[in-house]
């Protein structure tokens, strides 16, 4: 049987890595859009100061990008390296989205990305916008991919039991890709993407206005990125509410954990602002409730309820029973396939044949399971709800709060003050980590909601990871931390370097008056140098 | 049943062709990291070298990425068995590979000499080393690799990292290292003048000298290399597991496609001649056709393992009975027609836009054009 400890070193390997990756991706999602737009600014009004803004500004992008780039590549190969379980048992059906990844986005956002550094001399003016939309494009349709392949873990469709290979296949193409769950995880993570973005430029662009450098360049850039962030977020939050809805649906024990309900009740549910959930106890301290506002948020309604941590442990302990017959039936036709009575018996089980590999966690002989063994196996079925709970409710803090500063940016630079606001323009700059928290928060809902699968009822955590000793898991993740480590360090001391130089050339002069703002369209022989 | 027969050797040919691009295009730019310090002397050289193929080696290195997509997708059972089975090798592999991005983007932001130089070292390990484990690795699935699986078909990896070492697996890492320092220099060839250009006709003369004799030393070699024979299995083409196979082993057995299909013989004889003539084009200064050549000889090198190898994909030196083949280690018939649906569309406009963006960017690399750039690496 698996060692538990090289399962858990491997889930903290993955989780590092991946939340490492994720430092990177949302600032390529949102920047690479801000930069398109900048740019067709540029081209449609010619005039030098967008250039000078979308040259500045990708320079930026490619020092994240980098990175981004580099940590991608352990995640592509990790799944095989550190999940090989996991990925021959679904890989039928995950692995095409990922290379389709690779066919459809990364080739063309690699690609392009080369163009839009070196090509600035070598492209025309409409030749070059199109390169950068293509980026663009590119690091998008690689969100939408591999959200696709992540849905199928959250929300499996699509795909079925075959006993004569011993794994999960592909039923149906459209089902995996048109999954109600990777929609709405498309559109919320990559808006999320461009709430990054919008924060890291209005931050940036309010250092230099503090110091009242680059003043030109700043408010431009802080504009836009204000107009783009206020959008953004609001589309953040509204389709992170469809999120959870779609979620809620697809994973009810991740809901009952992000709102920390314990026991089933009848609506009107209340909405916990604040509680301190005890996971061995079974219920929550120090509560702070909102009437009614679970129910509206969950359900859409005002006194509908969903399952609570009780009902949805009974519910597993029932599909264990019923799992432990099918997992006994493929061990019989893992050795002759032939036998149609072990068939008859798979069949039979099989929707919960998952729920029987949980079990199997404390007996490997599923003639031998004890009622305390399937209790047990029960009880894992809860995720961590304090932890899920407090990501849950970080996110959706900084959300609001995010929401709320790009109100009032927009507000004051479509006015014209906002360099009279030093505490605003302070408050920018000390925004700057927020959304990446928030986007790390977001994950942490998502990923640890889901245990204790891989893929949610059919695959658990600890049957998915390789079967390697403690001793070359340690070594691993102790590399990954000193050399991710190291590359941050690195990564930080640049890009501060680099707004700190600021733009190349001397400041564009461009008077900034209100007649003169990007957002009024200019009479063609008013265009400026 | 037919279909899928069809369908798994159209992409065991697929792989091979995602193979030689990965070997081709991330190859030529790791072997432009392994001779960077040699073909640039000071700074300004080798901020040139890397300006040659600055435009491109993102675009590039996606093959390598891709290759691992499209094993998982098409090779599920190859994806999971060997990366974990070669973790240590993998792991090496990719924190080699991971300094590149940074090593192209942030070498250029600081003026410091030391900073400079801690990054062309980076730039040549990870040229290197990643080319050097991924010949090894082939070296250590034509000697076999120690798995079996159980019962639900989980796999465990029995070998000590060490023993993937072995002189077999360092001459076919050599191999490739060499085929590597042959394309890079070809293409810095193709992209620079002068002294620049001098040096890298030498290394690449060195490479496919050396590519050309390692090649053939690995050929005797493998005569002598206890090769796999499937003796049964349930038909090709139909769903199955390695779970139900008979497979011996003996010397030689390598060959037997070989002696079967005396046409395959033209597979090392490309190598051979691709090569020579690679040589004799370098030495006339016909540096874009000795890149093309050497392209013809990486396709000859991974075509003649691939066909040595039919229809074994990764075979067990512990449990030869479960070693995976084309037969038992391919995805379901369903995945395998999607996804050459997406790769016919997607591979044609992937060579079409990189062909545009090798066409925007062609011509000559010089001193000054760097130093003026300010987007210069
Ligand atoms: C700037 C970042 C950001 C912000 C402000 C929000 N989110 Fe979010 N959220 C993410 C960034 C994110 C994310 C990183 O993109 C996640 C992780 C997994 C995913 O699909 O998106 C996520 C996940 C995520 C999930 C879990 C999805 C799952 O289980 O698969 C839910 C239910 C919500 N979000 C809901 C919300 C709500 C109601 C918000 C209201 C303010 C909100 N999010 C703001
Ligand atoms: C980049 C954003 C992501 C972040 C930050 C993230 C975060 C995490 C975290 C924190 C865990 C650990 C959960 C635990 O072990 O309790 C985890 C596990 C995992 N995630 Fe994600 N994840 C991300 C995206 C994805 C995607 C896109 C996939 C699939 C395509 C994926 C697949 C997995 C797998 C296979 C595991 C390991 C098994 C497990 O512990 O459940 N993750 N991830
Ligand atoms: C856990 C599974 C993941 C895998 C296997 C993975 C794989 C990769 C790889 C291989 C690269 C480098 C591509 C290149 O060479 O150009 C990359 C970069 C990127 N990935 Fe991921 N990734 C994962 C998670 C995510 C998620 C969840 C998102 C978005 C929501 C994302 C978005 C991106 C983007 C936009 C890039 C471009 C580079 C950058 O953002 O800096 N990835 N990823």
């Amino acid at each position: 049987m698996i060692d538990e400890t090289v399962v858990l070193l491997s889930r903290w390997q993955f989780a590092a890595t991946a939340l490492y990756h994720y430092l990177f991706v949302p600032l390529t999602l949102g920047l690479s859009f801000i930069l398109a737009a900048m740019e067709t600014v540029y081209v449609t009004t010619g005039r030098p100061i967008y250039k000078q803004m979308t040259q500045f500004w990708g320079k930026l992008f490619l020092i994240n990008f980098a990175l981004g780039v580099a940590t991608g590549l352990t995640m592509e190969f990790q799944f095989g390296t550190n999940w090989s379980f996991y990925s021959s048992f679904v890989g039928d059906i995950f692995g095409a989205p990922l290379a389709i990844e690779g066919l459809m986005a990364f080739f063309m956002e690699a690609t392009f990305v080369g163009l839009m550094v070196f090509g600035w001399e070598r492209l025309s003016r409409g030749q070059h916008l199109a390169v950068t939309y293509l980026v663009a494009l590119g690091s998008n349709l690689s969100a939408l991919w591999i959200l696709i392949a992540n849905s199928f873990m959250q929300a499996p469709s699509g795909a079925v039991f075959n006993p004569l290979t011993m794994r999960m296949e592909l039923s149906s193409f459209a089902e995996l890709i048109f999954s109600h769950d990777a929609q709405a995880k498309f559109v919320h993570t990559s808006i999320a993407g461009y709430v990054t973005g919008a924060i890291f430029v209005c931050g940036i662009s309010a250092w230099y206005l503090l110091r009242n450098r680059h003043v030109e360049l700043a408010r431009r850039s802080f504009r836009i990125a204000a107009l783009f962030g206020v959008l953004a977020s609001l589309g953040v939050i509204t389709l992170g509410d469809a999120l959870g809805f779609v979620g809620g649906q697809a994973q009810p024990t991740k809901l009952a954990a992000m709102e920390a309900l314990w026991k089933s009740e009848p609506g009107p549910l209340p909405f916990n602002l604040v509680a301190f959930p005890s996971q061995s106890e079974q219920t929550n301290y120090g509560e702070v409730q909102v009437p009614y506002a679970l129910s509206l948020l969950v359900t859409h309604s005002l006194d509908g309820s969903v399952p609570g941590i009780d009902e949805l442990e009974q519910r597993a302990e029932q599909r264990i029973r019923n799992g432990i017959p099918a997992v006994q039936a493929l061990k019989a036709l893992s050795s002759n396939p032939d036998d149609a009575a072990a068939l008859a018996t798979f069949r039979a089980h099989e929707d919960d044949l998952g729920y029987g590999f949980l079990v199997q966690r404390y007996v490997a002989d599923p003639a031998h399971v004890t009622e305390a063994d399937i209790a047990r196996a029960a009880r894992d079925t809860i995720p961590p709800v304090a932890l899920v709970f407090w990501s849950f409710r970080v996110m959706v803090a900084l959300g609001l709060a995010m929401l709320a500063f790009f109100v009032l940016a927009v507000l004051y630079t479509l006015r014209n003050t906002v360099e009279r606001q030093r505490w605003f323009l302070w408050l920018a700059v000390w925004m700057i980590p927020i959304p990446f928290l928030a986007n790390e928060a977001g994950w942490l809902v998502a990923e640890m909601g889901r245990q204790p699968w891989t893929v949610f009822g059919m695959l658990p955590t600890w049957m998915s990871a390789s079967t390697h000793g403690v001793a070359y898991m340690a070594f691993s993740l102790a590399g990954f931390v000193l050399l991710y480590g190291i590359f941050v360090v690195v990564e930080m001391y640049l890009m501060v370097r680099a707004i700190r130089q600021g733009p190349d050339g001397p400041d564009v002069e461009a008077p900034f008056t209100p007649d003169h703002a990007p957002a009024t369209v200019l009479p063609a022989g008013n265009r400026g140098p | 049943m037919e279909t899928y027969l069809i369908l798994q050797i159209t992409w065991w040919l697929l792989l091979g062709v995602l193979l030689i691009g990965l070997a081709v295009m991330v190859g030529m730019d790791m072997g432009v990291g392994t001779i960077l310090r040699y073909v640039g002397r000071t700074d300004m050289e080798r901020r040139v070298a890397l300006n040659i193929i600055g435009p491109h080696w993102d675009g590039n290195q996606v093959w390598f990425v891709l290759g691992g997509g499209a094993i998982f997708a098409a090779f599920p059972l190859i994806y999971a068995t060997a990366f974990s089975g070669f973790y240590v090798v993998m792991l090496v592999l990719l924190w080699s590979m991971i300094v590149r991005p940074l090593g192209f983007e942030y070498r250029g932001h600081l003026d410091s000499p030391r900073w400079r130089a801690i990054w062309d070292w980076a730039l040549f390990v990870s040229g290197c080393v990643p080319m050097l484990v991924f010949g090894a690795a082939v070296g250590n699935i034509l000697q076999g690799v120690p798995f079996h699986f159980d019962w639900k078909l989980t796999s465990s990896y029995t070998g000590s990292f060490l023993a993937l070492f072995n002189p077999f697996a360092i001459l076919c890492g050599l191999l490739s290292v060499a085929l590597s320092v042959y394309m890079g220099a070809s293409r810095i060839m193709v992209g620079a003048e002068g002294a620049i250009r001098a040096r890298a006709q030498r290394a690449a003369t060195v490479g496919a000298s050396a590519a050309l004799v390692l090649y053939a030393v690995g050929g005797v070699w493998l005569r002598m290399i206890s090769g796999y024979t499937l003796v049964a299995s349930p038909a090709p083409g139909t769903p199955q597991t390695p779970l139900q196979q008979t497979v011996t082993q003996a010397a030689g057995a390598w060959y037997a496609n070989f002696s079967a299909h005396p046409a395959l013989w033209l597979l090392p004889a490309l190598v051979f001649v691709a090569l020579v003539a690679g040589l004799l084009a370098l030495r006339n200064g016909r540096a874009l056709l000795g890149w093309w050549l050497g392209a013809l000889g990486w396709t000859g090198v991974i075509g003649s393992v691939g066909a040595a190898m039919f229809p074994f994909m990764l075979p067990s030196s512990s449990v030869p009975a479960q070693s995976l083949t084309l037969w038992n280690a391919s995805s379901s018939s369903l995945t395998l027609v999607w996804m050459l649906g997406f790769t016919v569309v997607f591979i044609p406009l992937i060579v079409w836009y990189t062909s545009w963006a090798f066409y925007v960017m062609r011509g000559k690399v010089s001193e000054e054009q760097v130093a003026a750039d300010k987007h210069a690496y």
